[in-house]
């Protein structure tokens, strides 16, 4: 009797709360993050006090386990009211084709998004015409990170393209540094490839490349292969052991010279690392990708059948604000997706990567899930650790072709 | 109704709800596996979440594609990798595990201390043992530091990064080789038969040998599972796992062992002294053979957790190191980040049967046994 009287009076409560409105939000923000998303939590409750926020955060880098927990509660039927997941692909390339998400034109044109969001941006979140997600922030992930003072004791400057690089990788190697190159456990690898691939084949092949317009077989990108090869020759062979912090870690202390991460990596490097920009660290676009910026944002989508549908809006509306944006970004260490922010907030290098952003061409990420879709993702790290072993280009490009083919990218 | 007593109307209502809730959620569950993998679920990846995913039945293809496809390689790297952890890791802790019980059955002064000490490391989770070792791994850390304690210069070995293996073979020898090592098997048989002087035995396993060993030589070359050649061995990085998992297992053997030894009748012991044996012998004549159904027991619940290993290769050398990878850590890969629930599916029932191989055998021994008993 009691047990049943303690669960009436827990029903009354959750309906008495819907009824003033409830709203779920399931992300990977938490730790470092988490304050971030606070913030723009904190926004949304200033605009709709009668409204509970429910935080559900699921912890885990890149969000490895809340997708699995996502993919739990989608198969279930009970999908959360918004949920965060990379733009691009990563969520068409899943929800969308699934036919899981609703689209949210009507949104970008109220809100008028079309016009502060970079084109190239909208097109990356779009399939079919349509907009699938709403990006909170952007990272560079094309950003090749350097010690100024060991370069200059060195005698060498940061290569423009990847030709060079090789070139100043063997000058650094007669000076007796053993790899002039860092790179981590497996993603960075892939991280580096992308960079690479863009380097060498240009911003308008990679986009055919992800089109489907150009195949993984083609010469071209053959050819891009073996540069990666040599790009690796000049790498750590520890690699695999090694967080990308870790890898950072050795450009610091002059173990190597040149490591390619994304620009999460400056905020490593001044809060954990507490260094100065310009003199502690420096930085540059990765070898041949000056005037291109590689993106991959978070965002969050709409999914079918969302318990709070109205309240959901609303966060997106939220998210996708000059306010939202401005609160969440200079916490996050990212640089706001909208291109009127407020500069004034963000510290050196955002600074610099949010000029970029503006006037740069923009493509996607392939390793952050911007241009192909997870199941390409997942499943091309093992073709990148058979290629470092092997050095095979062919084989490594027939492979990745099939896996296109496969993951529906290519014929 | 002599066979319904009460007792027994009582037994059969007890026992009911658990047999309904295995069949369905174990065996039930095995066999909706079983047929997920042999459809193409997920192949498509706009039906793999789809509302309502139209799936379509295509029999073995999977298992075709794990075993022969392009892409796959890595689930064959993972399937001899398993072999060799596996061989490694029951080896590793039936040896120490063997020791440390001779060394505390000998009394040693603290025995209850090292016997708590040796057992430790069992009541910690794979997750655990893995984050602690991999700090010992690290390239700069750790074990790759203990000469210095000794003034040598630091060891440089890649314990979870090295890509340098030995032992390569190509896998479209597999028939080939599988081929010979049944074979071999069988020729042995063939001749404990002979000894024994069971005759018709003899011939068959002799026969099948010779038919096996045939087919190895005339068919098994000309077989072509793989467009190129393609090598795997025995991956360096391996060891610092297997390091970690003996670490963590081997106190459990010791334990049997121990047991084992203890139940050993101070009677017999006296009688082999009697006899004049000395220590070496006594061991070689009398213990051994008496603790072999404690290795035999041991094989099999080492060997069924070599087999399904997961946990402690995640957390020491991350999910994307395909050196190190099993293929309990691709399936799930496969399944929950790539979608692919039928190719997922049908890792897992290879697993399965592995695990099988190990516990069946033992299991209908088991059964023999106790029917001769009762």
């Amino acid at each position: 009797m009691k047990k049943a009287l303690l669960l009436a009076a827990a029903l009354a409560v959750t309906t008495s709360a819907s009824a003033a409105g409830k709203l779920e939000i399931f992300s990977w923000w938490s730790g470092d993050e988490g304050p971030a998303l606070e913030a723009l939590i904190k926004l949304y409750k200033q605009k709709y006090p009668a409204v509970t926020v429910d935080n559900a955060t699921v912890s885990g880098g890149a969000g490895t386990n809340a997708k699995a927990v996502l993919k739990t509660r989608m198969l279930g039927g009970t999908p959360p009211d918004s949920f965060q997941a990379h733009a691009g692909q990563e969520l068409i390339g899943t929800w969308v084709v699934a036919g899981r998400m609703e689209d949210l034109s009507s949104l970008f044109k109220s809100e008028g998004w079309d016009k502060v969001f970079p084109k190239d941006l909208v097109k990356l979140i779009s399939q079919g015409g349509k907009p699938w997600s709403v990006p909170v922030n952007v990272h560079r992930s094309n950003v090749m990170w350097y010690n100024p003072a060991k370069l200059k004791a060195w005698g060498v400057t940061a290569p423009k393209t990847w030709p060079e690089f090789l070139k100043t990788c063997s000058t650094l190697k007669a000076k007796g540094v053993a790899a002039p190159l860092v790179v981590g456990e497996n993603w960075t690898q892939q991280h580096l490839w992308e960079s690479v691939m863009i380097g060498t084949l240009g911003s308008a092949n990679w986009e055919n490349l992800w089109a489907g317009k150009l195949k993984f077989t083609d010469p071209k990108v053959v050819g891009a292969f073996t540069t990666f090869g040599k790009v690796m020759d000049c790498a750590n062979k520890d690699a695999s052991g090694l967080s990308w912090q870790q890898a950072s870690d050795r450009i610091i202390d002059g173990t190597s010279a040149f490591n390619v991460m994304g620009d999460w990596a400056a905020g490593y490097f001044t809060t954990t690392k507490k260094l100065a920009p310009n003199t502690g660290f420096g930085w540059a676009p990765a070898p041949g990708t000056t005037k291109t910026f590689v993106m991959l944002a978070d965002s969050f989508g709409l999914p079918k059948g969302a318990k709070d549908r109205a309240e959901a809006i609303n966060w997106l509306k939220v998210l996708g604000s000059k306010a939202g944006q401005d609160a969440f970004n200079p916490l996050k260490g990212s640089i706001a997706a909208r291109t009127d922010s407020d500069l004034s907030k963000y510290n050196t290098y955002s600074k610099s990567a949010a000029a970029d952003w503006k006037s740069n061409k923009i493509v996607g990420s392939m390793v952050h899930g911007a241009v192909a879709p997870e199941s390409f993702t997942s499943a091309f790290g093992a073709i990148i650790d058979q290629f470092v072993a092997s050095k095979n280009s062919a084989a490594a490009a027939a492979a990745a072709q099939q896996l296109a083919v496969r993951a529906g990218i290519s014929k | 109704m002599k066979g319904l007593s009460k007792d027994r109307l009582w037994s059969i209502a007890v026992l009911t709800p658990s047999i309904i809730l295995i069949a369905v959620f174990v065996y039930g569950f095995i066999a909706r596996s079983v047929y997920v993998s042999m459809t193409d679920w997920g192949n498509d990846p706009a039906q793999a979440l789809a509302l309502n995913p139209i799936i379509r039945f295509t029999g073995f293809a999977n298992y075709q594609d794990l075993f022969t496809g392009f892409l796959q390689g890595r689930f064959r790297q993972e399937l001899v990798s398993t072999i060799f952890f596996t061989l490694f890791f029951i080896l590793g802790c039936l040896g120490l595990g063997l020791g440390l019980a001779l060394i505390l059955d000998r009394n040693p002064r603290g025995e209850g201390l090292w016997r708590t000490i040796f057992l430790f490391p069992m009541s910690l989770s794979f997750i655990v043992t893995g984050t602690i070792w991999r700090w010992m791994l690290q390239p700069q850390g750790g074990l790759n530091q203990a000469p210095t304690l000794f003034g040598a210069p630091p060891s440089t070995f890649a314990w979870l990064s090295s890509t340098d293996a030995i032992w390569k073979f190509d896998w479209n020898k597999l028939p080939l080789l599988t081929a010979s090592v049944v074979g071999l098997v069988l020729v042995v048989m063939a001749v404990r038969a002979a000894r024994s002087g069971d005759r018709t035995r003899t011939l068959v396993a002799g026969a099948c040998a010779a038919l096996l060993f045939l087919w190895a030589l005339l068919i098994g070359p000309n077989i072509k599972m793989l467009p190129a050649p393609e090598l795997h061995g025995f991956n360096f990085a391996l060891i610092g796992i297997i390091i970690a998992a003996v670490w963590q297992m081997s106190g459990y053997t010791m334990a049997l062992y121990l047991a084992g030894l203890r139940g050993i009748p101070e009677e017999l012991r006296e009688a082999a002294k009697v006899d004049g044996a000395n220590d070496i012998g006594m061991y070689q004549h009398v213990i051994f053979p008496l603790l072999a159904p404690i290795t035999l027991s041991a094989m099999i619940v080492l060997g069924h957790i070599s087999l399904k290993i997961f946990d402690l290769v995640y957390a020491m050398a991350g999910p994307d190191n395909i050196n190190t990878s099993v293929p309990a850590l691709n399936m799930y890969l496969t399944s929950f980040r790539q979608n692919q629930f039928a190719l997922g599916a049908a890792i897992g029932t290879i697993l399965l049967i592995l695990v099988a191989f190990v516990i069946v055998p033992y299991l209908s021994s088991q059964f023999r046994t106790e029917e001769g008993h009762a």
